[in-house]
C-alpha cells in the first residue's frame, strides 16, 4: 500500500515536469500544444539509447534529452507558430504521432515495437538509485520537480513571463509594443519541450525499459488535464493537478477494485474534466497566479487596495 | 502499357480513399466556416457512425444471403447511422460548445478534446477494444476495366460520396437554409440582425457535418476495420484535407480530400514511402501547405482586423 | 522637418484597393490629423506604417530610413508607438503590467556580451530590472493620474481610463512618433475635452502625434496639419482652416455637416 502510494507520487513528479512545460506553453503563452508525449518520448529514447548502446551515464544523457527535445520543439514550432492556435493543436498532435510512428519503425535505432530494455540504473556518488526500492528514486524525482518549479517560477515572474502573458492576451498589441512575439513563442515552446524531455529521461530510468506504446496521445491528454484542472498560469496548481490526475489514474488499484472498474473509466473521467472545467471553472482549481508588485507599488498600490477594502466593507455595512 | 494501367489503378484507389476523406473534411470545414473552431471530436463521431452502421446492418441482415435485401439493409443502416450521428453532433454542440461561445479561444478547443476522449473511451468500454469488420453488402468480385481492377465496393464508395457532396453543394447554394448558413459564416451578428436564427443554423451545421461523417465512417468500415480509436487518425487526415482545400470552403474540402487520397496512395505506391510511415505523408503535406499557402488552395487569406 | 512619409503607398486586398497611391507626410513636433469617411482607408494606412500590414506598392520612410515591411516590433523599437481603434489592452494583466510591457524592450540589456550571458544576467537581476521598469511605468501612469489604479486589472477599468491606459502603454516605449487610432471614440464631451488637453501635453513633451479621428471639433482644434482620405485616395492636405474651405473635402465629407 505504502509502496503503491510512493509509485503514485513518483509518477506525479514525472508528469508534473511535463505539466510545468505545458503550463509555460499553454498557461502563459496561450498556445495549445498537444505533443508533450512526443517530447517525453524523445527524452526517454535519448536516455535509453545513449545509456545502453553507448554506455553513457544517466546524468550525461539528461542535457542531451533536454536539448534534443528543445530542438524538436523549435523544429515543429517555427513553421506552425505563425499560425492560429487551432492549427498548432493539430500540427503538434500530428508531430507526436509521427514520433511514435518513427519509434515503431526505425528498428536499427529504437528496436521497433519491442523497445529497449535493461537500461542501467542511475547512480550518484556510488549510491545506486534503484527504482524498485522507490524511496531513493522518490527523493530524486522530488528534487527534479523542485528545481524545475523554482527555475520556471522565476522565469514566469521575469520580464519573459510578462511578455508571454502579453502575447497570450493580445498578440498584435504585444508585437506593436516592441515584443518579438515569434521569438518568445519559439522560446516558450523550446523550454516547455525540454522539461518534458527531462521527464522522459526520468521515465526511462524508472521503468528501466522504453517501448513506443508508453508515449501515446493519452499522455498528452493527461498532462493537459493536469494543467486545466490545477489552473493555467500557476505552477503550484499544475503540480497539484498532476497529483490529482495520478490519484484518479491509480485509484482502482489503490482501493483494490481494479477488477471491477473498467480501465476506460478514468479516461472518460479525464475527458469529462476537460469539458466540465471549461464550462464551470475555466481558471482551474487554484486559478492564475497574480504577480505581486506590492514590493514596488507599496504606497500607490496600498491606496488602491485600501479603497478596494473600503468598497467591500461599505457594501457589507450597507447590508447591515 | 503495364505502367499506365498501374497508374490508373493507383489513381482509382486514391480517388476512393479521397472520396471518404472529402466527406469527413466537409464536417470540419462547415463547422470552422461558422464557428471558427476545429471540432476535435469530429473524428470520433465518425467512429460512432461506423459502430451504429455495423450494429444496425448486422441486425437487419441476420443470416440472409447476399442480395437485394442485404444491400437495402446496408442503405437503411446508413440512414440510421446518419440520423444517430446528426443528433449526437447537435447534442455535443449544445452541451460542450455552446456555453463557451463567448469564452477564450482555447476553451472550446479544450472542451472538444475532452469530448473526443469521452467518445472514444466510451466506445472502448461498451464495445471492447477489439476491431470488428463490416461485412460487404454484396458480392465483392472485382471487375477489370482496361487492366484496372475495380471492386464494386469502390464503386459504392465513389457513388455515395459524390452523391452526398453534390446534394450538399446544391443544398448550400440553392436553399433558404443554405443561404442562412452562408450568411452566418460571413458575419454572425449581421445574420442575427437579419432575422436568421443563428443557433438553429449552428445546430444544423453540426447535424449535417456529423451525418456526413457517419457515412464516411461506414464507407471506411467497408475497407478497413471498426475500432474505438479509428476516428483519430482518419479525422486528423480529413482535417489536413480541409486545410489543404482551404478551411471554411466547401468545394475546397472536396478537392482537398480527393487530392490527399491520391497523394497518399501515390506516395506509397509510386514514390516508395514505407507503408509504416504512410500516416506521416498527410502531416508532411499539412506543414508544407501551412508554410507555402496557409489559406489553402481555394481559401481566401483572412487577416485579423486591427 | 519631415519625420515620417509614405511614397505612393498602395494596399490591395484581392482586387479591392483599400489605400491607393497615398503620399502622406508627418512633420516633426506637430499634431497631424488623418480624417475621412468610414472605409476611407485610414486604419489601413496606419497598419501599413506600423508594420501590421504590408503595402502592395510604395514605401514608408521614418527619419529617412526605409521601414517598409519591417515587422511591427522592429518599427516600435525605432520609435513609433500606436493605439488601436478597438482598444487592445492586455485585459487580464494589471494596469501597471500593461505599461511595463511597453518598457519591455528597453530592459533586458546587460553589460555582458553574448546572448547567453545576457539572458543569464537579466534572469538573476530581475528585481533591479523591475524597479527600473516600475519607476518609468509609474511616470506615465501619473501623467494620466492613474497611479493609484496600478494594481487593478486592465479589464476592470472604466472605458475612458482604458483608452488612456492604451496611450500610456504606447508612451512607455519612449516614442518619437505616436499614432492614435480614434482616441476619442465613445467618449463624452468632457472626456474628449480632457483628451484634447492630454494630446497637447504629449506634443509639448516633443512627441509627434498622428491621429485618426471623427470628432471634428477635436481635429480642427488641436491639429496643426490635416490629411483627408476618401476611397483610399488622398484628396486634400493642409491646415485646419484650408481643409475647412477645401471644396473637394466639403463635397466628400464635410458637406453633410455644413448647411
Amino acid at each position: 500500500m505504502l509502496n503503491f502510494f510512493l509509485l503514485i507520487v513518483i509518477y506525479t513528479g514525472i508528469y508534473a515536469l511535463m505539466a510545468i512545460g505545458q503550463n509555460v506553453i499553454t498557461g502563459y503563452a496561450g498556445m495549445l500544444s498537444l505533443c508533450q508525449a512526443g517530447f517525453f518520448a524523445i527524452g526517454s529514447y535519448a536516455t535509453a539509447i545513449l545509456s545502453t548502446t553507448y554506455g553513457w551515464s544517466f546524468w550525461a544523457t539528461l542535457p542531451v534529452a533536454a536539448l534534443l527535445s528543445a530542438l524538436f520543439g523549435v523544429l515543429i514550432g517555427l513553421p506552425t507558430l505563425r499560425l492560429k492556435g487551432d492549427y498548432l493543436a493539430i500540427a503538434t498532435l500530428g508531430f507526436a504521432e509521427i514520433v511514435r510512428n518513427v519509434l515503431n519503425n526505425w528498428d536499427s535505432l529504437t528496436r521497433g515495437p519491442m523497445g529497449i530494455q535493461k537500461i542501467p540504473m542511475p547512480s550518484i556518488f556510488g549510491f545506486v538509485i534503484n527504482p524498485y526500492k522507490k524511496t531513493g528514486f522518490l527523493v530524486m524525482t522530488i528534487i527534479f520537480v523542485l528545481i524545475a518549479y523554482f527555475l520556471f517560477q522565476r522565469l514566469a515572474r521575469s520580464r519573459m513571463g510578462r511578455a508571454l502573458e502579453a502575447i497570450r492576451e493580445d498578440e498584435i498589441a504585444a508585437e506593436s509594443m516592441g515584443i518579438n512575439t515569434t521569438k518568445y513563442k519559439v522560446w516558450a515552446f523550446a523550454i516547455g519541450a525540454s522539461v518534458a524531455g527531462v521527464a522522459g529521461s526520468l521515465q526511462a530510468v524508472f521503468s528501466l525499459s522504453v517501448t513506443p506504446g508508453t508515449y501515446t496521445f493519452m499522455v498528452s491528454i493527461m498532462v493537459l488535464c493536469m494543467v486545466v484542472l490545477g489552473g493555467m498560469g500557476n505552477f503550484k496548481a499544475v503540480i497539484l493537478g498532476a497529483f490529482i490526475i495520478q490519484l484518479i489514474s491509480y485509484f482502482p488499484q489503490l482501493v483494490g477494485l481494479s477488477s471491477m472498474i473498467p480501465p476506460q473509466f478514468k479516461q472518460i473521467l479525464f475527458g469529462l474534466i476537460l469539458v466540465v472545467m471549461m464550462i464551470w471553472r475555466p481558471q482551474g482549481l487554484l486559478g492564475r497566479e497574480v504577480r505581486d508588485y506590492s514590493r514596488l507599488t507599496g504606497e500607490k498600490g496600498s491606496v488602491f487596495r485600501k479603497k478596494a477594502k473600503q468598497a467591500v466593507s461599505s457594501t457589507q455595512g450597507g447590508e447591515r | 502499357m503495364g505502367s499506365v494501367s498501374e497508374f490508373f489503378q493507383h489513381l482509382m484507389n486514391g480517388l476512393t480513399l479521397g472520396g471518404i476523406y472529402a466527406l469527413i473534411a466537409l464536417g470540419y470545414t462547415m463547422v470552422y466556416g461558422i464557428l471558427k473552431f476545429i471540432n476535435f471530436a469530429h473524428g470520433d463521431i465518425l467512429m460512432v457512425g461506423a459502430y451504429i452502421g455495423l450494429f444496425v446492418f448486422d441486425g437487419l441482415r441476420g443470416d440472409a444471403p447476399l442480395g437485394v435485401w442485404t444491400f437495402t439493409a446496408f442503405l437503411i443502416a446508413m440512414l440510421v447511422s446518419m440520423a444517430g450521428c446528426g443528433v449526437l453532433g447537435m447534442v455535443i454542440e449544445r452541451v460542450a460548445y455552446k456555453p463557451l461561445r463567448k469564452a477564450t479561444r482555447l476553451a472550446p478547443l479544450l472542451s472538444a478534446i475532452g469530448v473526443s476522449f469521452i467518445l472514444s473511451n466510451s466506445a472502448a468500454w461498451m464495445f471492447g477494444t477489439q476491431s470488428r469488420k463490416l461485412a460487404y453488402p454484396f458480392h465483392n468480385d472485382s471487375i477489370v476495366v482496361g487492366g484496372v481492377v475495380i471492386t464494386p465496393h469502390q464503386i459504392l464508395i465513389l457513388a455515395v460520396s459524390f452523391i452526398m457532396m453534390i446534394v450538399l453543394k446544391l443544398f448550400i447554394d440553392n436553399t433558404r437554409m443554405g443561404k442562412a448558413m452562408r450568411a452566418t459564416s460571413l458575419d454572425q451578428d449581421t445574420a442575427r440582425l437579419m432575422g436568421i436564427d443563428v443557433n438553429q443554423v449552428i445546430s444544423l451545421t453540426f447535424a449535417i457535418g456529423s451525418a456526413l461523417a457517419a457515412v464516411g465512417g461506414m464507407l471506411i468500415a467497408l475497407d478497413f476495420k471498426v475500432y474505438p480509436t479509428m476516428g483519430t487518425m482518419t479525422g486528423l487526415k480529413a482535417f489536413v484535407a480541409a486545410v489543404v482545400g482551404g478551411i471554411g470552403n466547401i468545394t475546397g474540402a472536396m478537392v482537398g480530400g480527393i487530392l490527399l487520397g491520391i497523394l497518399e496512395t501515390f506516395g506509397v505506391a509510386i514514390f516508395g514511402i514505407p507503408q509504416g510511415l504512410k500516416d506521416t505523408i498527410a502531416f508532411g503535406i499539412l506543414i508544407i501547405i501551412l508554410l507555402v499557402k496557409p489559406e489553402g488552395l481555394l481559401g481566401k487569406a483572412e487577416k485579423e482586423k486591427v | 522637418m519631415i519625420l515620417l512619409e509614405t511614397k505612393g503607398l498602395t494596399r490591395e486586398y484581392g482586387g479591392v484597393v483599400a489605400v491607393s497611391n497615398v503620399d502622406f507626410q508627418v512633420n516633426q513636433g506637430l499634431i497631424t490629423g488623418l480624417i475621412g469617411p468610414n472605409g476611407a482607408g485610414k486604419t489601413t494606412l496606419f497598419n501599413n506604417m506600423t508594420g501590421l500590414d504590408m503595402p502592395t506598392k510604395g514605401k514608408v520612410f521614418f527619419n529617412g530610413h526605409d521601414i517598409t515591411g519591417k515587422p511591427a516590433h522592429r518599427i516600435c523599437r525605432m520609435g513609433i508607438a500606436r493605439t488601436f481603434q478597438n482598444i487592445r489592452l492586455f485585459k487580464e494583466l494589471t494596469v501597471l503590467e500593461n505599461v511595463m510591457i511597453g518598457r519591455h524592450f528597453k530592459t533586458g540589456k546587460s553589460p555582458f556580451h553574448g546572448r547567453f550571458l545576457n539572458a543569464l544576467d537579466s534572469y538573476f537581476r530581475m528585481s533591479r530590472e523591475d524597479e527600473q521598469m516600475y519607476s518609468s511605468a509609474l511616470k506615465w501612469l501619473d501623467f494620466f493620474e492613474m497611479g493609484e489604479l496600478c494594481d487593478e486589472l486592465a479589464k476592470n477599468l472604466p472605458y475612458g481610463h482604458q483608452r488612456e491606459l492604451e496611450i500610456a502603454r504606447a508612451l512607455a516605449t519612449d516614442p518619437q512618433l505616436l499614432f492614435l487610432d480614434e482616441p476619442a471614440a465613445g467618449m463624452n464631451p468632457q472626456e474628449t475635452e480632457h483628451l484634447m488637453e492630454t494630446i497637447g501635453k504629449i506634443r509639448d513633451l516633443g512627441i509627434t502625434v498622428v491621429l485618426i479621428e471623427h470628432d471634428m471639433k477635436l481635429v480642427m482644434n488641436i491639429c496643426d496639419s490635416i490629411t483627408v482620405l476618401n476611397y483610399g485616395q488622398k484628396i486634400a492636405q493642409g491646415t485646419p482652416r484650408e481643409i475647412k474651405h477645401d471644396p473637394a473635402v466639403i463635397e466628400a465629407y464635410l458637406g453633410k455637416e455644413e448647411e
